[in-house]
């Protein structure tokens, strides 16, 4: 599988000011990519220069093995963070407007708008205005805009916000499901615990520069710390805590459970994780053992710091 | 369908379905036609009577004024010569008297020139005094002729009259007053393409303030080039404004239709006038009339609706391209009134331009070089075109016009580009002026 976006050496400059300083991004097809960062780190800027609202003073955007430009307009389905619609304008007509601005012809647009709305459970609204509508409801719209002409790489900048948890649920499926048909996705937030668990690639952006980039098991995998929270049952905890602070780093930890055990986060260092647990073991009864993954907002704080 | 097509649709779907436009467009002729029709109206109410008492104590000037009872005057004048001056003066409120016209008796009539007087409570309309002082004068100097034993007739005959007629170098006749005509056609286009530009204008910079408050802009210029939009949107606008200014015509021609059949009926009062007076006036106004008809027919009435035209179009592109990028710079209307007063004042210099230096001198230094400078020309050039304006003047003009066009334009959607995804701040001059080299 190629890669449906490669960024190469990306710099934008407002002014004085460098929004996005050399950066390149390589998006696989298929994947589910999070370009993270926190707020003013040049993530929006770089999404409008993907979706050509702006153009990169250097550097170049390759989409599907293509030079950006005016064409892939309509292979890209963009979700910005403000969302907004007519507000005077009908839910249906409206649709039909903006899915003929991405190049689908009325009839074509029509049949998928009929297609999306049944799904998602909106035919009723085809004539109501958009001022008619609460938020929540408007941004169901907006999505059905997004991804209506079934484009190769959909962005979505900060999704889930302004969502209630069970459209934000109906969103993420039909998300998923996208992704199933061949799409690829971009996730843009600065909420990096959000989508973690959806991601299968990311990016950290900060301060203009990328920071880190890659799949992201491996660069959990680059960032581990060989950390370990552990539970134990122990009668003796003094002869307990001398013979793991013998070998190993200890900290306090907390975890949830349901018993009224000893919380350590033991740092193992070079050692085998079955070293620790032969100790462990001659002294009580291990309820919980478990690697310390490093979360994405961890590995980015670290990244920062170094 | 092309975008830029798509665009204007839309905009056009969207100005013409608007309930403001729909009732600007069908209830302001009718407010129009309903003001002039009650103005109408009032003036064609037959004004009650006004009696003036008059006490003439030289008993000269009275008669004069009693014949003017036989007419179908405003006024009617009673000779109340014979009761005492101040019982009149006390009672002519009372009496329901508009005022009394008081001639005290004098030893010398030269002293009446400035003796008489006309006592009321509230102040009389002064072409009723001008009137009455005509009367008077002219009976006091008929009587110092007959004093003086010169013969007046003799007099009347030897009193000359000018009139000077205009003629143009070519030949043809001109008619005095033929510029205030010239003046009032120019003006009427000006003033159109002024109003046209002003309200147009606004509209568009309001629909690009509309798009970017309710944020819909990112995801439609993730679509189409900024550039495209706006001028889907001048173009889209423009065409609500000429559909609205077309319905205004077909209503207008409509409304006059209806108004001449309504005013024939309402001629018919004139007959009563003695018809050899009817016949004289008609004559001379027939002939005048048909004099200005000749004229208004030989002014360059092609030029006119062409230039109209093209300057309709240069002018309100040129403007509404600067009202869009405002519309771009700024988050709310508020903010907008900064820098809208560069973009109003030359339309209003261009119309007292208009109004003041073409109407005395229509090819002076001053008309000719407003009528060029592309922010004013529109409505300058206008006016000076039924004056006759040499073909290279236009054509320099029109040039420069859409020379300007395509330059502001260009500078007007980089503005606009930028514009429309920044946010929260107010913008300065000088931050528009950065965003020119984004």
């Amino acid at each position: 599988m190629g890669n449906i976006l490669e960024v190469k050496n990306v710099v934008k400059k407002y002014g004085d000011y460098v929004a996005l300083n050399e950066v390149s991004l390589t998006v696989p097809k298929g994947s589910i990519y999070g370009l993270l960062g926190p707020n003013g780190a040049g993530k929006t800027s770089l999404i409008r220069i993907i979706n050509q609202i702006t153009m990169p003073d250097s550097g170049e955007i390759i989409l599907d093995g293509e030079k950006l430009s005016a064409k892939h307009i309509q292979h890209i389905g963009y979700l910005p963070e403000e969302r907004g619609l007519y507000k005077s304008m009908k839910v249906g007509e409206q649709c039909l407007y903006l899915a003929q601005m991405k190049g689908l012809s009325k009839a074509e647009a029509k049949k998928q708008l009929e297609y999306w709305f049944e799904r998602l459970g909106i035919q009723g609204w085809w004539n109501k205005k958009i001022q008619e509508l609460s938020k929540g409801m408007a941004q169901k719209v907006q999505f059905v805009v997004c991804v209506l002409h079934k484009p190769k790489l959909l962005i979505f900048d900060e999704p889930f916000s302004g969502f209630d948890p069970v459209n934000a649920n109906i969103i993420k499926d039909e998300i998923l499901e996208l992704r199933n048909q061949g799409s690829t996705i971009i996730f843009s937030t600065h909420r990096m615990e959000s989508v973690e668990e959806l991601c299968d690639h990311i990016a950290l952006i900060h301060k203009s520069n990328k920071l880190i980039e890659g799949k992201l098991d491996d660069i959990k995998r680059k960032f581990r710390t060989n950390s370990f929270e552990v539970g134990i049952l122990s009668d003796n905890i003094e002869g307990l805590m001398y013979d793991i602070t013998q070998k190993f780093k200890v900290g306090q930890t907390n975890f949830k459970s349901l018993n009224n055990e000893l919380k350590l986060e033991i740092q193992l260092g070079n050692a085998m994780p079955n070293e620790l647990l032969n100790v462990l073991t001659q002294r009580g009864q291990v309820t919980h053992f478990m690697e310390k993954i490093p979360s994405v907002t961890d590995i980015f704080i670290q990244a920062v710091s170094q | 369908m092309s975008i830029i097509s798509l665009i204007i649709k839309r905009e056009f779907v969207a100005k013409v379905r608007n309930k403001s436009f729909i009732v600007m467009t069908f209830l302001s002729p009718l407010l129009f036609v309903g003001i002039a029709a009650f103005v109408g109206y009032l003036s064609s109410m037959k004004a009650d009577t006004k009696r003036v008492a008059i006490h003439d104590e030289t008993g000269l000037f009275v008669n004069e004024f009693l014949t003017l009872n036989k007419k179908n005057s405003e006024y009617k004048y009673y000779d109340l010569s014979p009761i005492d001056v101040k019982f009149l003066k006390d009672s002519i409120t009372n009496e329901n008297f508009e005022g009394l016209l008081y001639i005290p008796r004098v030893s010398n009539d030269k002293d009446l020139e400035n003796k008489i007087q006309f006592i009321s409570n509230e102040s009389p309309s002064i072409s009723f005094i001008e009137n009455v002082q005509v009367i008077i004068a002219k009976k006091l100097t008929k009587d110092n002729f007959e004093k003086a034993k010169l013969d007046t007739l003799a007099i009347k005959n030897a009193q000359a009259k000018v009139n000077i007629s205009l003629a143009k170098a070519s030949g043809e006749q001109s008619l005095k007053g033929l510029n205030e005509i010239k003046i009032a056609i120019g003006g009427a286009f000006g003033y159109l393409i002024m109003m046209f530009i002003i309200i147009y204008g606004n509209m568009v910079m309001r629909s690009v303030i509309e798009e970017k408050t309710n944020r819909i802009v990112e995801i439609i210029i993730s679509s189409v080039k900024p550039f495209q939009l706006m001028m889907g949107k001048i173009i889209g606008t423009s065409l609500a404004g000429l559909l609205q200014f077309f319905i205004w015509a077909i209503l207008g021609l409509a409304f006059m239709f209806a108004a001449s059949a309504f005013l024939g009926i309402d001629a018919s009062p004139t007959a009563k006038i003695p018809p050899d007076v009817v016949l004289a006036a008609h004559q001379e106004f027939a002939g005048t009339a048909q004099m200005y008809i000749k004229e208004l027919w030989g002014l360059p009435i092609a030029t006119i609706l062409i230039s109209f035209v093209i300057y309709f179009i240069g002018g309100y592109f040129l403007y509404s391209s600067f009202y869009a990028s405002i519309g771009a710079a700024v988050d709310n209307e508020t903010d907008s009134q900064q820098f809208l007063l560069p973009i109003i004042m030359p339309l209003v210099l261009a119309v007292y331009i208009g109004f003041f230096t073409v109407i005395n001198d229509p090819h002076g230094t001053v008309a000719t070089v407003f009528s060029m400078i592309p922010l004013t020309s529109p409505i300058v050039m206008l006016m000076r075109i039924p004056f006759g304006v040499p073909w290279w003047q236009l054509a320099i003009s029109i040039t420069l016009l859409f020379g300007t066009f395509f330059f502001v334009v260009w500078f007007a959607a980089k503005i606009y580009r930028v514009g429309i995804l920044m946010y929260g701040k107010k913008p300065t001059w000088r931050e528009l002026y950065k965003w020119l080299k984004y």
